[in-house]
């Protein structure tokens, strides 16, 4: 667990550097959770399954596979988009083409960042598939997320980094769900002995 | 006078059973299938809340039959009779199997949604229920509530707004 928790770690921090690049202010993250939760345990961590989240899909493929989301409160997305684009998104409920598309970028720049910095730690192959931007309910996005572990049982292991500006505003949270047969390889390519438990 | 109605939770993977007066709810059903049965002489009905299509791909040890379609179907089908619905009474609907990201090329487990629906009716058909109403696919989320008194179902989405079924 420390082992992920220090991938997470590296991972979050190249991550928060590239999002203080490109708001071009301080970006603190808190330090990565690693931890095996049941699917609604995962959903409560947005806030339930029913909360309203944008949320950047990132399937990794490679050596050692697994689904990555870039989530944000629709605040945190407004705010993010406002900040970086100078995109004033007002009060409108709805955003527009552009502005969801500025946003998948946003999320694919920081999700591209957060996998390299993982990839050159392990020494394993890991690259992006093209990222899909959803707005939906956490349940119904995260479920996806989830599928691979479904055919396990009934509990997923999750690398969950929140990012902070400022003193306690969250901008986004990283979620990396890697597949159950990536572990072996993550803790081999490390040197650690794998066990089950 | 307003009966207080009770409502029983569905997680993800999960299935239940209720009566009466209760409203059976499963929310963010993305790639999942809600589906229920109803038995509108007893008023009674049932949820489960289905992940994957097939428990031949099941890798753990002990199966959670709420899980998949070919277990789960049969499991609230048990349950609703172990509570006094007549079997040839049960109708039922489902909702959900939505595709929530769109990818080229989309590999099998890109297409679970449509796959869990298919699964689902397979499952119904064997069983001999029939399917009287559906909302599937798509590329967004639902929560959906059965009302065990009637049988309505009431579906919500962020992008399409509500329906009954």
């Amino acid at each position: 667990m420390d082992v992920l928790k220090e991938i997470g770690n590296i991972g979050a921090g190249n991550a928060a550097t590239a999002l203080s690049q490109l708001l071009n202010k301080p970006i603190d993250m808190a330090v990565p959770k690693v931890q095996l939760l049941n699917f609604e345990e995962i959903t409560d961590k947005v806030g339930g399954a029913e909360e309203l989240v944008y949320a950047v899909f990132l399937r990794v493929e490679g050596d050692a596979p697994g689904n990555l989301f870039f989530i944000l409160s629709p605040e945190a997305a407004k705010n993010l988009l406002s900040r970086i684009a100078g995109i004033d998104v007002g009060v409108s409920e709805e955003l527009s083409e552009m502005e969801l598309s500025a946003l998948s970028e946003i999320g694919n720049i920081l999700a591209g960042s957060y996998l390299s910095s993982l990839a050159d730690f392990t020494s394993l192959t890991m690259y992006p598939t093209v990222p899909a931007l959803a707005m939906d309910m956490a349940g119904a996005i995260l479920g996806y997320g989830l599928l691979q572990f479904g055919q396990m049982g009934d509990d997923a292991l999750l690398i969950d980094t929140t990012f902070l500006e400022g003193n306690n505003e969250i901008e986004g949270q990283f979620f990396l769900i890697p597949d159950p047969e990536s572990f072996p390889k993550i803790f081999k390519s490390l040197g650690v002995p794998f066990d089950n438990d | 006078m307003i009966e207080e109605q009770s409502i029983i939770k569905v997680g993800m993977a999960d299935l239940n059973v209720g009566s009466q007066v209760s409203l059976i709810r499963t929310t963010g059903l993305g790639s999942c299938v809600g589906l229920t049965l109803f038995d509108p002489g007893k008023k009674l009905a049932g949820m489960a809340h289905v992940m994957l299509p097939s428990s031949d791909i099941a890798r753990e040890g002990q199966l959670n039959i709420a899980k998949f379609a070919d277990t789960a179907v049969p499991e609230l089908l048990n349950r609703l009779l172990a509570l006094g619905a007549i079997r040839s009474r049960i109708v039922a609907k489902m909702a959900g199997g939505s595709q929530m990201f769109a990818f080229a090329g989309g590999s099998d487990t890109m297409r679970i949604g449509p796959r869990n629906v298919e699964s689902c009716k397979l499952a119904l058909e064997m069983l001999r229920i029939p399917l009287i109403a559906e909302d599937t696919g798509g590329n967004y989320g639902r929560t959906i509530e059965i009302a065990c008194s009637t049988g309505v179902l009431f579906i919500r989405s962020v992008q399409k707004g509500s329906k009954e079924l």
